[in-house]
């Protein structure tokens, strides 16, 4: 699950790169230009993604010592 | 003048809360600088985001997008959802992991005690503090700004001295309102520390993300309604509400600007402040949200603003500013002009304590020794170091040009060059202090070249080689680094052991 989550963190970067919509001139709900809600919906699933890392792949070592040693 | 009595009202509630939790502090140097490691996820979230949102994500992504267009929150909000968190979950974690068990306040304390090094502790103070300072100037513009567009008109000629009065409409001097800004902020980091500090970033990032969206309905409702606002733009000016015209390369080089957030030392400070390891899961997860909430009626905002206001390219900093004067409403002027105010402040507070804590940790205590002087003289120190950074910055904010988001982009483009070596020191044994030295001179020498090379920040559309100066400086930087720590002997393992198992 570790992996696929990565997989998943590498795919929204590659989604962000390319792009896709960014010539249409669509606009959603009559108001929101299509290139704008392609890179909000990115946002939402960056949130998912890295929703999924916390849950699958967050580090798991002990928690250390408070030191007081500045 | 009702828009100011409101604005001057908010300042005295921040003001308040800052001084109001100093009552609460434990009374110690560790509490007055970390606030005793006890900050939990929603504070932790609500300080991170407050940071790293600045007048550079309200005012600088309004006057960027009327310029650009839509085209800006791809290159920047949505970039920045993924890489902050993932600044946040490689870097973050792991130094609050080192901090926890080894006793660092500052970034120099670590990297000084990775790599073995006191050179290398003497050569990043100054460079962080010089970077921080563009920084402070993007806030501080921002506030001037801000304050000075929503006041217009409301003072008759002759209120302030000629030189002040130059492009002030009759509101407050823009530098007049910065400097007041930075006395407020100033005050309630001297009170409240860390504590008060996490406590008016709280509440100023649910400000200025309430009013945020207040702001963006009442602008919409100003065109005429959302869809009236987006269909003027599709008659007269339809090539912003596209991004094809980003060059692929630009486009692609502004997902290193984000990298930043991971050298900015007074993130490294916020995330010192963590309760536990898993209080920066909601703050790693709820980050690119809170960037949507905030970002997208800005840049939307920025591209109405085209139909209405003919600002040169270079005054894109007064574009939200100037909308929000321009509403026939007093109160909600006030208030939203205290949103985006409360965006300048949750930066600048955090920086303000960030630049005295280096100061006494790095400067005072390190090279004079923990004896030499009394905490009391120490604190004096360290304030006036701070307002002396501060005044400095102000003075070059009467010669900075107007243009917030350029001047950022400059910002933390010096900030990316040190990312490779954060990232190196926390996963690869190998860094040399040789190599962090190298790394951090190659940035140095390409970000000043290439910042002349713009004739400093004023060439807004400066690239070179068909890209942001950003990957110029951080592809120098890391190549510097592994060259030089590959020619020279690794740390001892008696340092690795400290950090690694």
């Amino acid at each position: 699950m570790k992996v696929v989550v990565w997989i998943l963190l590498g795919l929204l970067v590659v989604v962000h790169q390319l792009d896709l919509v960014n010539a249409s001139r669509t606009l959603v709900a009559d108001f929101l230009p299509l290139p704008l809600v392609y890179h909000a919906g990115l946002s939402v699933a960056a949130a998912v993604v890295w929703f999924l890392v916390t849950r699958f792949a967050w580090p798991e070592e002990a928690e250390p010592e408070v030191s007081s040693s500045n | 003048m009702t828009t100011l009595v409101i604005v001057i009202a908010y300042l005295a509630v921040v003001l308040g809360l800052g001084l109001g939790s100093n009552l609460l502090s434990r009374g110690t140097k560790q509490d007055y600088m970390l606030a005793s490691h006890s900050i939990g996820p929603f504070l932790l979230l609500m300080s991170l985001f407050g940071t790293t949102m600045t007048a550079f994500a309200l005012v600088g992504s309004t006057g960027r997008a009327y310029v650009q267009g839509v085209g800006v929150y791809g290159m920047l909000a949505s970039s920045s959802g993924i890489v902050h968190s993932l600044c946040f979950y490689l870097l973050g974690v792991r130094l609050w992991t080192f901090g926890r068990r080894n006793g660092y306040t500052t970034q120099i304390q670590f990297f000084r005690d990775r790599l073995d090094s006191n050179a290398l502790g003497l050569l990043m103070f100054p460079v962080l503090v010089a970077l921080v300072v563009p920084y402070l100037l993007i806030g501080i513009l921002g506030a001037g700004l801000t304050l000075n567009g929503a006041t217009a008109g409301t003072f008759a000629p002759g209120t302030f001295p000629e030189f002040l009065e130059a492009n002030a409409h009759g509101g407050v001097p823009r530098h007049v309102a910065s400097a007041a800004i930075c006395l407020v902020v100033l005050v309630y980091v001297f009170a409240g520390g860390m504590r008060g500090t996490a406590w008016a970033n709280a509440l100023q990032t649910m400000v200025f993300m309430l009013l945020g969206v207040v702001t963006f309905f009442v602008i919409a409702d100003d065109f005429g309604g959302l869809r009236a606002a987006t269909a003027a733009v599709v008659d007269q000016h339809p090539e912003k509400l596209v991004s094809d015209k980003i060059p692929r390369t630009v486009y692609a080089s502004f997902l290193l600007i984000p990298l930043s957030v991971g050298m900015f030392p007074h993130v490294f400070q916020h995330w010192l402040t963590a309760k536990s390891r898993d209080t920066f899961k909601l703050p790693i997860v709820a980050h690119p949200v809170f960037i949507l909430i905030v970002w997208l009626p800005c840049v939307l905002i920025g591209v109405w603003a085209t139909t209405r206001l003919d600002l040169p390219p270079e005054a894109n900093g007064r574009v939200l500013p100037m909308l929000v004067g321009g509403l026939d409403m007093p109160v909600l002027a006030g208030l939203l002009t205290a949103g985006v105010l409360a965006a300048v402040m949750s930066s600048l507070d955090s920086q303000f304590l960030c630049l005295g804590t280096m100061f006494t940790e790095d400067v005072v205590l390190h090279h004079f020794g923990r004896d030499r002087f009394s905490e009391s003289r120490t604190i004096l120190m360290a304030r006036l170091f701070i307002v002396g950074v501060v005044v400095v910055t102000w003075v070059l904010s009467l010669f900075a040009p107007l243009t917030v988001f350029e001047l950022g982009i400059w910002c933390f483009t010096g900030f990316t060059g040190l990312f490779p070596l954060a990232l190196a020191a926390c996963y690869w044994r190998r860094l040399t202090a040789a190599g962090a030295i190298a790394s951090v001179l190659a940035m140095v020498a390409t970000w000043l070249g290439l910042f002349v090379a713009s004739d400093y920040a004023h060439n807004t559309k400066f690239s070179f080689l068909g890209m942001l100066p950003v990957v110029t400086v951080t592809l120098t930087a890391t190549l510097a680094m592994v060259a030089v720590s590959l020619a020279t002997n690794p740390p001892s393992d008696e340092t690795l052991a400290k950090f690694f198992d």
